[in-house]
């Protein structure tokens, strides 16, 4: 089985994948909110670049963020300034990583299941004294919720395999930036690393396995949830 | 006068107008498939803009002379075609859902007959009990007055009765101005105390 070291590994990736999700999945309704509901000049641009981090190589997403957080560049130079804070070798950064990759595949989800929702039901809810907000949380947000769980689920597996643009932002430091594939990584680069690669692989496979089920069975109860009589 | 309106919206080539002044009781939008009925109610309830006209209920200006008040504030009880029961609450939480407070069901709407439905899913109602317990929901949200939009239309015989009576209460205990949409004209005469053709 796992040593503790490996085990370790295993927390950290959760961790990072987490916390990726927890950031990023209120960013990615807004935006998913946005492109299904509201008509503005340069949508197509701005679909374009949230959909960027799933074609462009991850090295160069790592690298673009490498230039923005960098204590010289215009993110990190802000950040260091003002809280005293890096994400350069830290797993925040790894998170942050994780979480821009993953960003299109939620946004995906959530827009498809926010233009699911029947706005005829919207508009029933107008006419019963409720006002935008009211409708908003009481009947878009929970006929999209079975779409925003599967476009998280989905999303937290894609974080917790992150590796292109992990390993160019914040390297590959054991204990802050060591998640499952860069471990991985590091496991075949050694003489008698197989052991360790097959389990850590192991790991990876069952938890993306597990990840896609979860996905796939919220995203069928999406369907179903959206019958109207 | 119980609707005073004078409406004109264009809607790609259509042009929807509609001038009209009625009292009391049930009004009957009659007209064939395409004249633009569901627009009007649409615009009387606040959910489509008319590009010019006025629209006064029950002597409160809804829209015209600088005024717009949104959906909300119309409290027009709006009965739709299809219910439009929210398929993620209970038939309970359905009706409640414009009433503000936990009114007591049983009292308000004990014609509809829908106490037994209370803790159903809106999925496992037949399309007669759809339609009364979204009169029943229209009804607890406190309405000026009442819009029906062929609520009878995907209904058979029995269940028809059902609703027309429950319509018919509305209209002479409950005294509540009515205006309704139909194409069939002997829905149109047995519920309309004036008929209005589009």
């Amino acid at each position: 089985m796992l040593t503790a070291a490996e085990w370790e590994i295993v927390a950290l990736s959760l961790k990072v994948g987490g916390v990726a999700m927890a950031v990023t999945l209120p960013i990615a309704f807004a935006l998913a909110w946005l492109l299904a509901r509201i008509r503005f000049p340069g949508k197509i641009l701005v679909d374009a670049a949230i959909h960027l981090p799933l074609v462009v190589p991850p090295v160069v997403t790592g690298w673009v963020l490498l230039l923005a957080f960098a204590p010289n560049g215009p993110i990190g130079g802000w950040l260091q300034d003002w809280f005293g804070i890096t994400l350069l070798f830290r797993w925040t950064g790894a998170a942050l990583a994780a979480g821009v990759m993953a960003l299109p595949l939620i946004v995906r989800a959530m827009r498809l299941s926010i233009e699911a929702v029947d706005r005829r039901l919207e508009s029933a809810a107008r006419t019963l004294g409720a006002g935008p907000a009211r409708v908003f949380w009481t009947v878009t947000l929970p006929l999209s919720v079975p779409g925003v769980l599967a476009g998280a689920v989905l999303g937290f597996a894609r974080s917790i395999g992150e590796f292109g643009a992990t390993i160019t932002f914040v390297s590959n430091v054991p204990g802050q930036t060591q998640t499952l594939p860069l471990a991985i990584y590091s496991a075949v680069q050694q003489p008698n690393g197989d052991a360790l690669a097959w389990r850590l692989s192991a790991i990876s496979v069952g938890l993306s396995l597990i990840a896609l089920v979860a996905s796939e069975l919220l995203t069928r109860r999406a369907g179903r949830g959206l019958h109207v009589l | 006068m119980s609707f005073e309106i004078e409406i004109v919206r264009r809607l790609g080539d259509t042009r929807i107008a509609l001038t009209t002044s009625v009292g009391a009781g049930a009004t009957v939008l009659f007209g064939p498939s395409g004249v633009g009925k569901t627009s009007v109610l649409n615009m009387v309830a606040g959910l489509l803009r008319p590009d010019t006209g006025r629209i006064v209920v029950a002597g409160e200006t809804l829209f015209g002379d600088g005024v717009d008040l949104p959906p909300e504030r119309r409290r027009a009880g709006y009965v739709f075609q299809a219910a439009r029961l929210f398929p993620h609450m209970r038939v309970r939480a359905n009706l409640l859902y414009g009433a503000g407070v936990d009114v007591d069901l049983a009292d308000r709407i004990d014609f509809l007959g829908i106490d037994h439905l209370l803790d159903r899913w809106p999925r496992s109602l037949s399309g007669g009990e759809a339609q009364r317990v979204a009169i029943g929901r229209a009804l607890l949200s406190k309405p000026r007055f009442l819009l029906l939009d062929e609520p009878l239309s995907s209904l058979d015989r029995p269940r028809r009765e059902e609703v027309m009576r429950a319509i018919e209460h509305v209209r002479d205990v409950l005294k509540l101005p009515i205006l309704m949409v139909t194409h069939d004209p002997e829905e149109a005469e047995r519920i309309g105390t004036q008929i209005v053709r589009m």
